[in-house]
């Protein structure tokens, strides 16, 4: 392929040194950074944080089974350092949106587990009062703007909010997530092209899960790199390890830099995999089994951050099980209050259909 | 105590399955992950995994079990610390989450519609029937939001006595609506295809470039999808935009943004966060410029919650209308129509002349027939009406000039007055404004009607090219006269 024949590396420059306009004048492909360098805390806040998100959607697939949570419900585990490592790149004011596989990112940007445990059982308290479901979460003051379940959709609005914080002269990113299933869509690359034509402060994630449902990126794809997928509109890409939280925080860094400096959009394609199903009710055939348990065994980005806690960071076994714990808690009363929390009232049918209704009794 | 393992619902409609195999023993360790048996339902064969770790204690729905239902215990998972002691705890009727589910949704199929049964045991008189017909309808069902109740057309909102009044063409009316609007409020930013440097693909933005400059009057690709959406992400970002479509014809393109994002995030965020967006442009047939140039979108608008959908005639309509649409916090679609923009009306001037979106107008009162139009179609009603007046026929004109919400007290209240109704637009036959009218009158005026409500629409076929095909598709102004006629029973 004649792109990757004129790929130029990087690779010889250190970590975070990578200069953002040498990406945009040259337009080759990158190798990413190098992983960013971990403290203790920072390996804490990683594993705490994927964690949460890991236990929450081991146990919303439990609720699932257990007829508390309808519909649709596409869970997030294993993709957990992708959010999580970009969550650390990020700063007050940077706006977050995604598609229906939204629970990491969500709790990510610090949403609290009772509020979308009770949105996925459908009941009052839930961030849409009950309204939204699964897919469709909102909040205005993490800044998360969906939630969306039409694929792609997400793409422009993303861009949309980088264009609002440009308008306003503001130094805010939009981060816009989407998979590698997304990508196809042609929004998408209207998209890329007013992001790139205006330089609006966006960074696109590609979360490459490797199947959009059940269609392999082999058989959907005639360009299987998402890092070129913005090469004719003149976005720089940068394909990470997905897997590895450090690589993800790498690589936030490097496209905040360029964001903020008003170099315009840049696409993170993130290497990473679900080991659930597309939905709950997906029975997975497309792959074998050995092929998830090859991935949760070698790569999960859990247990990377949990040996380095109990190797380089000299922690007990019993320190991380605090951690555990907690999240264990976390999550069970998350689990309870969604459960117990009534649904909305029948009078919330007819309610925010319009932000200056006039409320009416039922006739 | 032992974790009760369920059957799980692997499906939102699965209420059953068949229990095929178990991968795990009664004895094997078990970690969260790990696959412990296959499950098959009408649709797939499914691997069900743990969610707890421990060691499997007892198996209690055997492998080839057809018929489980959902949430049935299927098997003991003993805890750290536990044996096979334990297992005499569990499944005593404890229940746990899993039933507490089934109750749950035993309720709901139980409960449905006991809030919907009206009762009524006392036989009302026909009289009565009639007069509260709409208190009796199904809760909810024809509801719209937000319907002000107006029965006596308090709302009306007209022009002050002693106004002085201006001639102003549709074209600057919408032009200075948008500059008084970018002058008032900084997120206000119109974007579109040749909006700036072109000065508008009709002229509508000319001079808008050269006052607010390229921030606030944006050029965009032709890319309807990908600007509607941006458009959409900029009001969730605080923003207040104004998305010109070329036609709304192209805005098909976009409709999924328009609908799907842009008029139902309010109701979807539980009212957290909505989108006030306009999108505006010019709507339905121009001239000769055929099918897929010249489809009226009103009908399609209006049938979505969340949206407020406006179709004016006349200038100072159009531009009370786009400020007031501006400064909706809701999406608005503002369908403009081209042949409209030359014509001259008379506008009052005033520093901040607004009206009121969801308020119809009576263009003209009378006595004899409603007619009931907007937007272009008020053009045929109007001359229609000139034309009946000279054979002794006085029609109220009603002009909409919103279709959502839509002022159906006013239609109502001038429908008791003339006993008769005759509905015109541009638009396609079925499911039409003029439909929903005419529903709308049957149910809150049917013991006032003398005549069947007739309908003016478009053709149902794709607008032709040739002239008089054309002609011969749209509405004339001898249809709708040959209409009141009758439904007036004159000949």
């Amino acid at each position: 392929m004649a792109a990757k024949s004129s790929r130029k590396s990087s690779s010889n420059a250190t970590a975070g040194q990578e200069s953002a306009k040498e990406i945009v004048k040259t337009l080759e492909h990158f190798d990413p950074p190098a992983p960013a360098k971990f403290g203790k805390d920072d390996e804490i806040r990683a594993y705490r944080d994927m964690l949460l998100i890991r236990r929450f959607e081991e146990k919303a697939g439990q609720l699932y089974g257990m007829g508390f949570i309808g519909g649709f419900c596409h869970l997030y585990i294993g993709q957990e350092a992708v959010v999580v490592g970009m969550q650390m790149a990020m700063k007050e004011g940077d706006q977050v949106i995604t598609g229906y596989r939204d629970h990491g990112h969500m709790l990510a940007t610090g949403m609290e587990a009772r509020g979308v445990m009770a949105e996925l059982t459908g009941r009052r308290s839930g961030y849409s009062k009950g309204k939204g479901g699964s897919m469709h979460m909102f909040s205005k003051e993490k800044k998360f703007f969906g939630g969306h379940g039409i694929v792609g959709a997400q793409v422009p609005i993303g861009t949309g909010l980088a264009f609002a914080s440009q308008y306003n002269r503001t130094d805010a990113m939009s981060i816009t997530y989407f998979g590698d299933g997304a990508a196809n869509q042609g929004q998408v690359y209207e998209s890329f092209n007013m992001a790139s034509l205006w330089k609006l402060p966006v960074v696109y994630v590609i979360e490459n899960n490797r199947y959009a449902m059940g269609t392999s990126v082999s058989r959907a794809s005639a360009e299987t790199d998402f890092s070129h997928r913005g090469l004719s509109f003149k976005i720089p890409g940068i394909q990470v390890d997905g897997m590895d939280v450090r690589a993800v925080k790498a690589a936030g860094d490097l496209a905040a830099k360029h964001c903020r400096s008003g170099e315009g959009p840049i696409i993170l394609e993130m290497m990473t995999y679900r080991y659930r199903g597309h939905s709950m009710s997906d029975p997975a055939k497309y792959r074998s089994r050995d092929e998830v348990q090859k991935m949760r065994s070698e790569s999960d980005p859990i247990e990377q951050v949990k040996k380095r806690l109990l190797g380089d960071h000299g922690m007990s076994e019993d320190d991380v099980k605090a951690i555990d714990k907690e999240v264990r808690e976390i999550v069970a009363d998350a689990a309870d209050f969604a459960q117990n929390d009534p649904e909305p009232d029948p009078s919330e049918l007819w309610t925010d259909v319009y932000a200056d209704e006039i409320p009416q009794t039922a006739e | 105590m032992p974790t009760e393992i369920l059957m799980p619902a692997l499906s939102p409609t699965m209420e059953e399955g068949t229990l095929a195999k178990w991968v795990k023993q009664v004895g094997d360790d078990v970690a969260a992950g790990d696959i412990i048996a296959e499950i098959e339902t009408d649709k797939a064969t499914m691997e069900v995994e743990a969610v707890d770790e421990g060691r499997l204690g007892k198996i209690l729905v055997e492998a080839g079990s057809e018929g489980v239902k959902v949430n049935t215990p299927i098997a003991l998972l003993l805890g750290e610390g536990e044996d096979e002691g334990d297992l005499e705890k569990a499944g005593s009727g404890s229940g746990g989450g899993g039933t507490k589910a089934a109750d749950d949704a035993d309720q709901k199929s139980s409960g449905k519609g006991s809030d919907s049964d009206g009762g009524g045991s006392a036989k009302p008189s026909r009289d009565e029937a009639v007069s509260d017909m709409s208190a009796r309808r199904v809760p909810g069902e024809g509801k719209v939001h937000p319907e002000p109740k107006d029965v006596e057309g308090e709302l009306a909102q007209e022009i002050p006595e002693g106004t002085e009044m201006v001639s102003i063409t549709v074209r600057e009316a919408l032009r200075d609506a948008m500059a008084e609007e970018l002058r008032r409020d900084d997120a206000v930013f119109v974007m579109g295809e040749e909006v700036a440097e072109y000065q508008g693909a009709y002229k509508i933005t000319q001079g808008l470039l050269d006052e607010f400059g390229p921030r606030r009057v944006v050029d965009t690709p032709i890319t309807e999808h990908g600007f509607a959406g941006l458009g959409v992400g900029a009001a969730f970002g605080g923003l207040r935009p104004i998305v010109e479509f070329m036609t709304f014809n192209f805005a098909m393109q976009a409709i999924d943004q328009i609908i799907n994002s842009a008029a139902k995030t309010l109701y979807m965020a539980g009212g957290q966060m909505g989108c006030p967006i306009v999108f505006r442009g010019p709507n339905g047939a121009a001239a000769r410029v055929a099918a897929q140039h010249s489809q009226d979108y009103a009908a399609w608008y209006s049938h979505v919650p969340g949206l407020k959908v406006v179709q004016p005639y006349t200038a100072a309509d159009y531009k009370g209308l786009l400020k007031s649409a501006i400064r909706d916090p809701n999406p608005v679609i503002f369908l403009e129509n081209e042949i409209l923009y030359g014509q001259t009306f008379e506008i009052p001037k005033l520093d901040d002349w607004t009206v009121p979106i969801g308020k119809a107008r009576i263009h003209r009162p009378g006595t004899d027939v409603t007619i009931v139009s907007f937007g272009i179609g008020m053009t045929y009603a109007v001359k229609a009406a000139e034309e009946l007046a000279k054979e002794g026929i006085e029609a109220e004109v009603v002009d909409l000039r919103t279709i959502r919400p839509m002022d159906l007290d006013t239609v109502i209240r001038s429908v008791k007055k003339t006993n008769r109704c005759v509905t015109v637009e541009e638009g396609f036959p079925q499911c039409s404004v003029g439909g929903h009218i005419a529903s709308e009158i049957m149910v809150r005026a049917f013991d006032y009607l003398d005549a069947p409500v007739l309908k003016v629409a478009g053709k149902d076929v794709p607008m032709p090219y040739a002239a008089n095909l054309e002609k011969l598709a749209l509405p004339s102004v001898k249809e709708v006269i040959d209409a009141v006629k009758a439904v007036t029973y004159r000949d």
